[in-house]
């Protein structure tokens, strides 16, 4: 089959989990630029997350894994860099799906990178996903993968992940 | 105006080289941070820079045109072919002594990428431009800590003003810029790097005296590592990041 039309295959992409937080889709995750096809191969273009992220590679072949058993048998996957990959790509679904499965969701847009000035720079308020509480501290800056932060409720005392706003 | 091609693959080296050498040292941290947090965000901070170096030099082997990988760039050159400045092959040492460097490393850095994003070099704009939103926040982070450390206790602020007194010496050369970078900055593909000179000293100034800290003095300056000239460290790091490839010679897994 090399004539699945493109809205078919948005929706296959939308079955493919994020490696690393499987109850998000690489599409709400908000790296799938586009989806064209030249001749008898599926382009897919996607933004990489983070440089070093190891769940690009993954995404990659689950891509051309989830298309082929939906019967298209050369698809290629492209990196597109700029311009860049941002956490106000994320979908509103996958916000809310971030927060169901325990971990907050980026708590501002796009991360702030006109400056690197101590004195301008206030911490996100970022609220509990166990409780709702906005009494929260970050305990470390980064956590379980490149893209969290991890925090604890001063509330109800769970520590949860925090995707920082990026 | 033209550019060649050699003057963009050395510059785009220098650029690979010193995020790699960086994350190699970060690396080593891995499993032996003071606390776990504190390993956690090592480690993370090496996998952005190793990210960043993979980039650029992807970017290198392709405008070389030779058939190099980012792999054969970063395990099969010797020391003398590295690019990076001196400053980040520096041991890790203490924390004080990793977190100095990190603070001095990464307020350069940021100030660079920031500008590169403006690059008439469509890849290189592109690579700035995603990497210094992680480098920003790598460069709050280790400014905070710098903060927390030399505002902290008699010990802890002896060790951090050691340590910025001992690596200061290797912040000269970020600054310098040679007959690659007159060519590159001519043609708007290289910032220049003395323009980023006041605005890192600036921003260290502010950090180090909210970190109560006193800010070195300008005094002999080590110089070398664009040239490839690399302090005895590199050799070291690199007979342990190549081991594997130099062993057992395009292995894979």
């Amino acid at each position: 089959m090399t004539d699945a039309n493109t809205g078919a295959i948005w929706s296959w992409l939308d079955a493919i989990p994020d490696p690393e937080i499987p109850v998000i889709s690489v599409i709400d995750l908000g790296i799938v630029r586009g989806v064209h096809w030249e001749a008898d191969t599926c382009v897919v273009t996607i933004t990489p997350t983070y440089s070093g992220c190891p769940a690009v590679t993954l995404i990659r072949e689950q891509i051309v894994q989830a298309l082929g058993a939906h019967g298209i048998g050369q698809v290629e996957v492209r990196l597109q860099l700029a311009p860049a990959w941002t956490t106000d790509w994320m979908t509103a679904r996958g916000r809310q799906q971030l927060a169901g499965y325990g971990i907050a969701p980026p708590a501002q847009t796009v991360i702030d990178i006109s400056g690197i000035t101590r004195r301008r720079q206030p911490a996100p308020k970022v609220a509990c996903p166990h409780c709702g509480s906005a009494h929260t501290q970050v305990v470390s800056q980064f956590g379980s993968t490149a893209c969290k932060a991890l925090y604890r409720c001063g509330d109800c005392r769970e520590p949860f992940d925090y995707f920082k706003a990026h | 105006m033209q550019v060649s091609k050699q003057a963009t693959f050395e510059y785009l080296l220098r650029l690979g080289d010193t995020a790699l050498v960086l994350g190699q040292r970060l690396s080593e941290w891995c499993g032996k941070g003071p606390a776990l947090e504190e390993d956690i965000a090592l480690t993370n901070v090496a996998l952005d820079l190793i990210g960043q170096a993979r980039m650029w030099l992807s970017r290198a082997g392709e405008v070389e045109g030779a058939g190099r990988t980012e792999d054969q760039l970063a395990y099969l050159r010797d020391a003398h072919q590295f690019r990076n400045p001196l400053l980040v092959e520096q041991p890790n040492g203490s924390y004080a002594d990793t977190l100095a460097r990190q603070f001095l490393f990464d307020t350069w850095h940021y100030y660079l990428l920031d500008a590169l994003r403006q690059s008439s070099d469509a890849s290189i704009a592109a690579i700035a431009d995603k990497a210094v939103k992680e480098v920003a926040y790598h460069a709050r982070r280790s400014a905070d800590l710098v903060v927390r450390l030399g505002d902290g206790t008699a010990e802890s602020h002896r060790r951090m003003q050691d340590a910025i007194d001992r690596l200061w010496m290797y912040t000269g050369e970020l600054f310098d810029a040679d007959s690659v970078d007159a060519s590159l900055i001519a043609a708007g593909v290289a910032c220049s790097p003395a323009a980023l000179r006041e605005p890192w000293r600036q921003q260290v100034a502010e950090v180090l005296e909210e970190a109560t800290l006193a800010m070195p003095g300008d005094g002999w300056m080590q110089r070398g590592g664009h040239a490839g000239r690399h302090t005895e460290h590199l050799g070291f790091l690199l007979a342990e990041m190549q081991f594997l490839q130099r062993a057992y010679p395009g292995a894979t897994w």
